[in-house]
Formats: structure tokens, sequence, C-alpha cells
């Protein structure tokens, strides 16, 4: 496969962005997307120029790092998958391929694609844990859990923190993530004595991020590479309002 | 900050004030449709023009009023605060963006078209309310014989400056055997509007526009309230489409179109 890829090139985050076209040429259908760049990068570092900076770890859609808004879509043209999940056989060969960075003030480039995600570390740091005391291990099974509870927590906790939803949503909104994280503990018995303090806590540091705010589009739900549903949005909302105004429950 | 300002301050609180704002003017579109069916009776605006003077004096009615404009209001400017924000939080657009791939085009275009509603708000309520309050309006005086209800003369009293306006007046008399109405005649004003082609074309648009903002809005706001019980999202997601979405615009839409083709 031969394709042409117009790629964001940007220096650090103070310099100022641009595509750049690279061609990448004799590219294996059965490649990753992260493959295929990497094999552009082999030809540009022969070349001795700088190579395409991208976030990428497991490569088996586990972790989250990888990013890339391929084509207008985060994670590109395929559902529930990361880019590393992402196969060449997907595109047609001579395609255009347009590759940017999650785009939000939140996300601040770092270099070319690679962004710094530190607003939803800092998002979980202000309330998504729990708080256990030490001493002796309980057994197991010791609080009884509905199954369909212990699954739609586990749904909710199977969010990787990729930033998909960000990337997908029109106003670069974080509360399909903030959503996850809030509901994963909220469903739980073990994450009750902090419930209405974490969901305050949460939103408040999600919007001192700087996100913009939920318009009920579902983009995030539609790109989300963990298929995390808007129903975490709706128990955020019920969760938030509840602490603020029906039990005035103090951070 | 008090815990109240925080509240409403944060992304979403502001989102709970669009809701229920929202919400709000829903239920006012389900009542001013109802009562504006009026229009489509055939009685010289009698009955349009005795409800006209009922909704603008009856005293909670004029609360509720005053509820609405605040609504209306405080929906618009909520609205421009967040997408200011939401524009801010991507400054850097993307060059290449699929919306469509992912999300109904009514959901990515609230903004658009509650722009094009709000204009519409302007232009209706500058013709038709501030006319009713403050302008130069004719009155039509409806005697209707108590024997026979069919039995009904209409008078016009066109509006005129040197001569004192007429005091709305709706009473029986019982000697000549009559029920009389005098009222401000509303009805002439709006049969005469819409018998311009770009009005009623205005409203046509407008009510497309509330259509399409319909269909999203209306289950939007009860997501934004976490109001997302599966018993109850079908019934929701019907009513904002086949209701909000369909129903009242059509009616409304249907009132102009009566009087051009009438």
């Amino acid at each position: 496969m031969n394709l042409t890829l117009k790629v964001w090139r940007q220096k650090n985050a103070e310099a100022k962005g641009k595509l750049v076209t690279y061609k990448a040429q004799a590219i294996s259908p059965d490649m990753s997307f992260l493959e295929m760049l990497d094999v552009v990068n082999e030809d540009l570092i022969k070349k001795s120029e700088d190579p395409i900076h991208f976030d990428h770890d497991c490569r088996e859609g586990i972790c989250g790092s990888c990013s890339l808004h391929i084509n207008g879509q985060p994670h590109g043209p395929k559902h529930a998958i990361t880019t590393c999940q992402l196969h060449m056989r997907s595109f047609k060969d001579g395609e255009t391929i347009v590759i940017e960075p999650w785009r939000a003030s939140a996300f601040p480039v770092i270099k070319d694609l690679a962004t710094d995600r530190g607003a939803f570390e800092r998002i979980q740091q202000a309330g998504g844990f729990v708080s256990v005391n030490t001493g002796g291990v309980p057994d197991a099974n010791d609080i009884p859990i509905p199954k369909v509870i212990a699954d739609e927590a586990f749904n909710s906790a199977t969010c990787i923190g990729c930033g998909a939803c960000v990337a997908a949503c029109k106003n670069a909104s974080a509360m399909l993530f903030v959503s996850a994280k809030v509901s994963q503990l909220a469903l739980l018995p073990q994450g009750q004595p902090e419930r209405y303090r974490r969901v305050q806590a949460m939103v408040a540091q999600m919007d001192a991020e700087g996100f913009g705010n939920c318009t009920n589009t579902g983009a995030c739900e539609a790109e989300c590479p963990k298929e995390i549903s808007l129903t975490n949005i709706a128990r955020m909302n019920r969760d938030y309002l509840t602490a603020k105004i029906f039990k005035e429950e103090e951070v | 900050m008090s815990n109240f300002a925080q509240t409403f301050s944060s992304s979403l609180g502001k989102k709970l004030i669009m809701s229920l704002t929202g919400l709000f003017l829903c239920t006012f579109l389900v009542v001013h449709l109802i009562g504006n069916l009026q229009l489509f009776k055939d009685d010289g605006g009698q009955a349009f023009n005795a409800y006209s003077y009922f909704m603008t004096h009856f005293p909670p009615i004029k609360i509720i009023s005053y509820l609405l404009y605040a609504s209306i209001i405080i929906h618009a400017v909520y609205a421009l605060v967040l997408t200011i924000g939401n524009k801010k939080a991507r400054p850097v657009a993307y060059a290449s963006y699929k919306g469509e791939a992912n999300s109904p085009w009514t959901s990515r275009n609230m903004g658009i078209l509650g722009t094009i509603l709000l204009v519409f708000i302007v232009v209706h309520m500058s013709n038709f309310w501030a006319q009713y309050h403050w302008g130069e309006l004719p009155y039509a005086k409806y005697e209707v014989s108590l024997t026979d209800p069919q039995d009904v003369k209409v008078t016009p009293i066109p509006f005129n400056a040197s001569v004192a306006e007429p005091a709305h007046a709706d009473y029986v008399d019982s000697q000549a055997g009559k029920k009389v109405l005098i009222a401000k005649d509303l009805y002439k004003i709006v049969n005469e509007s819409f018998q311009q082609w770009w009005y009623v074309a205005l409203y046509v648009i407008a009510m497309a526009a509330m259509s399409f903002h319909l269909i999203h809005g209306f289950r939007s706001a009860f997501q934004t309230l976490g109001w997302d019980n599966n018993k109850f999202v079908p019934l929701i997601r019907f009513l904002g489409v086949w209701v909000f979405g369909v129903l009242i615009p059509l009616g409304f839409a249907a009132m102009p179109l009566y009087f051009f083709f009438k």
C-alpha cells in the first residue's frame, strides 16, 4: 500500500504547528496504524530528519496511551478500538490520511501528535479513589454486591483514560471520562463513604482544567474505544445535583 | 463563593439551568398551541380576542408570563456563556472533523437553531405581544344573541387617535337579549400579518428550526437532569420527536398557512 499522510508537526507547546505531507510507501495492510508510523519514522531517521512524535505504550488496546485524530475521528474510522488496534486494511491504497493530535486547551500539545493528558490525572487525584483502612485482609465476598451492579461498575471501570471522548466532543468536554470514573466507585459499596464529596471534587477539577460543557451529542459514546455509555453522564449529573441541591454535602 | 453560586457557575449547574428553562419553555409551547387553536375558529376572532384579554389580564397567568420572559432570556444568555466556554476549550480547530460519523446533525447545531428561534421570538413578540400591549390596535364589538348562539353581530371599531380608546367590556345585556364583548382585535392583526408571504415564510422556517431544536433538546434536558431511567427513556424520546419535534411545530406552522391560503 502507498499512502499520503498529512501529519501535524509542532516543535513544542509554544511553537506554531502545521500539517506536513509525507509519503508512506510499501505499507502492509496487516500493519497496525502505529507500525505504519514506525515505518515512516524509520525513513525520516535515515534521512536524518526529526521523526514524528506520537504516544504509544502497550499496543494491545489496554493502556490508553495512543491517541491520534485520524481523518476526522479519534482512533480512526473503526468502532470501539484504539489506534494500535486499527489496521491499515481499513484504508484504501493511495488514500490521503490526515493525522492530528487531540485538540483541547486542557490537552496541550507536547510535540507533534503527543499531548499532555495530565489533566485527567489531576481529576483522578481530586477524588477518584476510595479510602481503605489498613489491617487484616478481609474475607473474599465479604460484601455482597448484586451481579448487575458489579457488571455495571466494571463497564464504567473499563475506561482507559485515552481522551477520545474529549477529542470527539465538539465542545472538548471531558464528562464521559469523569462520569466513568465517578460511576465505577459510586456504584459499589466501597465507594459510598466518599460518594458525594467525590463527584463534587472531580467536577470542580474538570471545570478548573478548562474542559468544555456537555451538549449530549453522544459523540463521546460513539468514539469511545471501551464503549463507555452516556448513562454514566446521567448518573454523574444525578449525584452532583443531589450533592449540591438536596444533600448539601460539603467537599 | 457560596455553595449556591458555586453550583450554578459549575459546568453541571449551568447545564441544569439550560435544562430547566428549556423544559419550562416546552410546557409553554403546549399551552400556547392549545390556546391559539382558537384562531382556526371561524367566528370573526371572538374566541381568540376574549382569550387574548384573559391571558394578558389574569394575574396568575401574568406572573407565569414574567417567568416565561425570564426563561427565554436566561436560556439564551446561558447558551451564550456555555458556547463561549466550549469554544475556549478547543482553541485550535481540527483540519478534518467528521461530526456526522458520531453524532446527529441536530445535536451539533443547537446554537444556530436557537439563534434562529431567538430572532423569530423577537420578531414575533414585537409584532403581536408589543402591539397588543402598547400598539394602536383596533377594537371589535361582538353581540351574541342569548337565544341563538349562532346569531353573532360583529362591529369593527377601527383605531382612531382623536377619540378615546373604547373600554374592554364583557357583559350580558338581558334587556336586549344579547351577550356583548368589546375587545382589542388582535385577530385582525394576526390575519393581516399572515397575508404577507415573507412573514409566513419566516414562521414556517422558524418552526422547522424549532422542530430540530426540540428533537435534540427535549430528550437532552432529561439526560442533563440525570433522568435516564430505562422505563421512561422510550417515552421521553417518543414525546421529544413526535410531539415536540413534529406535532407542535406543525400545529404552529399551520396557523400562518391557514390565514395565507384562507
